[in-house]
């Protein structure tokens, strides 16, 4: 029972995050019309924009080789694989075993590797810009996480995050300063590893500042709509892996298969994740983007916080 | 297995005389073979094997030994040996030396070795019949350069081992009678710190791995991945022998501190400096030096665990040692032999000079590509396997003792999350300069792919490769003779053929799972993709932003230097003392602006510099004993005769 009611959580959960994705992207650019003074796009402009390119023949740029036109598809296979890692509306899915933090991050990880290896493949000054700026980001945004991971590990005694979500969600855990730390190196993590604005603007199309655009600039057709899916799927899984590990108020506990815990889970997810849109919205439209090497001190404050997270663990808990 | 080491042994020779492929051809079958025995000894579990030989120190035979801990080098050597000499086959690339199986039975004889003086005989040998390799080349300036450089840290290395292990056999020089007396006192510390610069310098420990770099860029590159991928892999061997094994079953929790401080020092700075080498086998060089970082960390971890008495933390780290040994010895075989066939087929080892070979060279670039998976650690290679498990030792090591410690475990953890994506970074900048983009050189351009012993080679040592990523419990299966013996607790509780786990019982990383489940996803994204997209593809110009004229020109593309710069401008100064300079002429003169990047290991510049300058300093300074005159050089002559005496009295007085 526990296993198909695992199995029918992951395809409901994956089916939730696939739709949800370009919503996410939609409900983000209207906030941020409406902001700035602009009636903006519609909220489903994002599946629009997605079935559009998907219809079109993609234009490959000369000279390059398989793997370009492999890496769409490896990087939208890894974030979809992380994706059905990261619990959203219930825990103890079919994949809840597997759901490692330092996989997770892995899996994310082949996918920026792989994309950064595309954009050096296009041999353009543009995609090697791009990639050396987000392989340089990830050195330090690494170090930052793993101390994420390291201080939940030591809260949870593992880095399972199914495992973690369920002890935070019982409420074992209680508020921890600790946890307060992590949650801020968190999210300076999460702005960097989606390309939003501190870090990078998803927003700019001919800038020597872009990033993640660079990377993505010769690519078309469906393989453009790949990697637009995989970037909001990327912004989406963020989202709900901090709200699996620090807010898992409403989510429905494992093995359970009760639908009205199901809908109060979906509904808890729903708002969770539009509150944080709306979070990132009002920020992207307050915060200018910071120059490429205030990036890595941003990512250093974090990798400060992490630190202290663990520090203050030590010294409150005691673990000898 | 010792008739295999010793047929090795007596190949270089015959292989000499008769000339031709005889020493890649008998080392290949010989490696195969020993591959085989080893497999069967480690799958069979069959108990330890002593061998007693009749040669050895004057008028005493010589023991041989293998158990669990040799064995598992032991299979490391064999199938790097194979792919080694596989790829030796390839007669057009290299001249095949009969230096080549010397070099394979010397580190055999050191694996196998069951006294000091089989020890030290096998390490010696090693150490010359690479030397001899490295030189292979030896008309180039470089090259002679690079083996004065390992010729020295060898001696040095030879000078370390020799007296540590004296110092180990005050009551026989048997292995036995060693374990039985374990060192005590100032002999426990001096053993430590001679283990860790004999043996460490050999496996390219910081601070003394500045031989790496040239004398990997030097050496022929079977010579290269067998130097890398089994020698400093050997020296770890001896490290752990000596540490773990004979210096007697439990040791003080201060003994971990070496480890881990030379350990995550090598980590950092080896993969740092990867990112900043413009020669490809000079990178993996410095990956060299990442990944034996990595080694030593987790021993260090062992270490300490076994000094607290956690065996189960304490074989979790051993486990990620032994894993990553291996895997690493066959992913960097890889690699090397990849850039061997890179720089025999595209004609350079410069990143400046390369790029677009992955059209040309499909089976080496897609080799390479798993190799820079595996540097990279990314999931489900073999490389994040045994990094999942380290990380995994770390963070459980909090438990081994106090605040201080757990700080220190701390930064720890963040120091090596760091080195581990630095590793990315230089295997991103790696694949993406050298194999990927427009080629940047006519050599590039006109690039064929490799002759088929090399592609064998490639591609069987792939597929080991691929399946330790897949099965890495399987695989440490094999390695529960010597976890048992190196922390009295093995792994098959938490080690299945599909998932590893740091503690029994919970949940953990199950490779073929993660694997499939990437299928699936994968499967799922090409039906989707079949059912709703446009099919096939045009080619044009590339976009550029409109730029692309400007840009025109190859060396418009991103390449080493500047993949690197964010990089070097954000750690250089601290890590390797980088900073630019820019001479600008005055305006009106005609003369270039020149713009150049100065960057210096800190090892050269705070060890090796100084050294020589003091060594260039006594050498002037004794320099004066010549101009002395017959009766100054007689009173120091007979003032010597009186110290020495009363040296001597002094001492049999004590």
């Amino acid at each position: 029972m526990t296993a198909i009611a695992g199995l029918l959580a992951l395809a409901l959960h994956l089916a939730l995050m696939l739709l949800a994705a370009p919503l996410l992207i939609g409900l983000i650019r209207l906030i941020k019309a409406r902001m700035t003074g602009r009636v903006g796009p519609p909220l489903l402009q994002p599946f629009r924009d997605l079935a559009r390119v998907l219809r079109k023949q993609p234009v490959v740029a000369d000279g390059t080789s398989w793997l370009f036109r492999a890496a769409p598809i490896v990087l939208l296979t890894t974030t979809l694989a992380a994706a059905a890692l990261i619990p959203s509306f219930a825990l103890g899915m079919a994949t809840a075993s597997a759901s490692d933090l330092l996989v997770i991050a892995g899996l994310l990880a082949v996918g920026r590797a792989t994309l950064a290896l595309a954009a050096m493949d296009t041999g353009t000054a543009f995609g090697g810009i791009g990639a050396s700026r987000e392989m340089t980001f990830s050195v330090f945004a690494e170090p930052a996480f793993f101390l994420v991971v390291f201080t939940m590990a030591l809260l949870a005694g593992t880095s399972n995050l199914d495992a973690i979500a369920t002890l935070v969600a019982a409420g074992n855990l209680g508020l921890r300063i600790s946890m307060a730390l992590a949650l801020v190196a968190s999210l300076v993590i999460a702005l960097v590893e989606c390309g939003r604005i501190p870090a990078d603007n998803p927003a700019a199309h001919l800038e020597l500042t872009m990033v993640h655009e660079a990377m993505a600039l010769e690519y078309s057709g469906r393989y453009l709509a790949m990697v637009e899916l995989a970037g909001a799927l990327r912004l989406l899984l963020w989202m709900s892996l901090i709200g699996a590990i620090f807010a898992p108020f409403g989510i429905t506990p494992s093995g359970s298969v009760a639908p009205w815990l199901w809908a109060l889970g979906i509904a808890a997810w729903a708002a969770k994740t539009a509150l944080m849109a709306t979070a990132l919205a009002l920020f992207e439209t307050l915060r200018a983007k910071l120059r490429v090497f205030r990036v890595p001190e941003m990512l250093g404050m974090a990798l400060l916080l992490g630190l202290l997270a663990a520090i203050f663990l030590f010294v409150s808990q005691g673990f000898a | 297995m010792a008739l295999v080491t010793a047929l090795l042994l007596a190949l270089g020779p015959v292989a000499w005389a008769v000339g031709g492929r005889l020493a890649a051809w008998g080392t290949l079958g010989l490696c195969g073979l020993g591959s085989l025995i080893i497999l069967i000894f480690l799958l069979a579990g069959a108990p330890p094997q002593t061998l007693s030989v009749p040669f050895g120190l004057a008028g005493q035979p010589s023991a041989l030994a293998l158990d669990g801990v040799s064995a598992w080098f032991m299979l490391l050597l064999m199938l790097v040996g194979a792919a080694a000499s596989a790829a030796m086959l390839d007669e057009a690339a290299w001249p095949t030396s009969p230096a080549m199986p010397v070099f394979v039975g010397a580190m055999a004889l050191t694996l196998l070795a069951g006294d000091a003086f089989a020890l030290v005989a096998g390490f010696e040998l090693m150490s010359l019949a690479s030397f001899i390799l490295v030189l292979t080349d030896h008309r180039s300036e470089t090259t002679q350069a690079a083996a004065r450089l390992y010729l020295g840290m060898a001696a040095l290395s030879a000078f370390c081992l020799i007296a540590a292990l004296a110092l180990l056999a005050g009551h026989g020089t048997s292995f036995a009678a060693m374990r039985a007396h374990p060192p005590e006192g100032w002999r426990a510390w001096v053993v430590l710190a001679l283990v860790l610069i004999g043996p460490g310098a050999k496996a390219g420990l910081v601070p003394l791995h500045v031989w790496l770099p040239p004398a990997h860029s030097a050496a022929p590159a079977p010579v290269s991945a067998l130097m890398s991928g089994a020698m400093t892999k050997v020296a770890i061997y001896v490290l752990i022998r000596l540490l773990f094994d004979l210096a007697g079953p439990a040791q003080p929790l201060w003994w971990a501190g070496p480890l881990l401080v030379m350990g995550i020092a090598s980590a950092v700075l080896g993969s740092f400096r990867a990112n900043m080498e413009g020669d490809i086998k000079a990178v993996l060089a410095c990956s060299t030096v990442e990944n034996i970082g990595l080694i030593t960390l987790a021993l260090g971890l062992a270490m300490a665990a076994r000094a607290a008495d956690i065996s189960a933390l304490a074989s979790l780290a051993m486990a990620a040692a032994l894993l990553h040994i291996l895997g690493h010895g066959l992913f960097k075989s890889l690699m090397f032999l990849g850039s061997g066939s890179v720089l025999h087929h595209a004609g350079s080892r410069s990143l400046e000079r390369l790029g677009g070979l992955m059209q040309r060279m499909p089976i080496t670039g897609a080799c390479m590509l798993l190799g820079a998976a595996c540097l990279a650690g990314l999931p489900p290679s073999a490389g994040f396997a045994s990094e999942w498990l380290l990380f995994q030792s770390v963070l459980a090591s909090v438990r081994l003792g106090g605040l201080g410690l757990q700080i220190l475990v701390c930064v720890l953890a963040a120091t090596l999350a760091l080195a581990t994506a630095l590793a990315a970074c230089a295997a991103i900048r790696l694949i993406g300069v050298a194999l990927l983009g427009r080629p940047r050189s006519a050599g590039a351009a006109e690039a064929m792919e490799a002759g088929p012993p090399m592609r064998w080679a490639l591609l069987l040592t792939s597929l080991a490769v691929v399946s330790i990523g897949l099965f890495p419990g399987a695989v440490l299966g094999l390695a529960e003779p010597a976890l048992g013996l190196l922390s009295n607790a093995g792994m098959s509780n938490r080690a299945g053929i599909l998932l590893i786990t740091p503690v029994a019982e919970q949940p953990g990383y199950p490779p073929v799972a993660v694997l499939a489940l990437l299928g699936l996803a994968g499967a799922a994204i090409a039906a989707v993709l079949r059912a709703r997209a446009a099919t096939g593809y045009r080619t044009g110009p590339a976009w550029d932003c409109g730029f692309g004229a400007a840009f025109a020109d190859p060396r418009g593309q991103y390449g080493g230097g500047s993949f690197a710069q964010p990089l070097r401008r954000v750690l250089g100064p601290a890590l390797m003392d980088a900073h630019d300079s820019l001479d600008m002429p005055a305006p009106g003169d005609t003369r270039a602006a020149i713009y150049a990047v100065h960057m210096e290991d800190p090892a050269v510049a705070y060890l090796f510099r100084p050294v020589a300058a003091s060594r260039a300093w006594l050498s002037t300074q004794a320099d004066l004993m010549q101009f002395l005159t017959v009766r100054q050089i007689l009173v120091v002559m007979a003032s010597a005769l009186v110290l020495f005496l009363a040296f001597v009295a002094l001492v049999e007085q004590l």
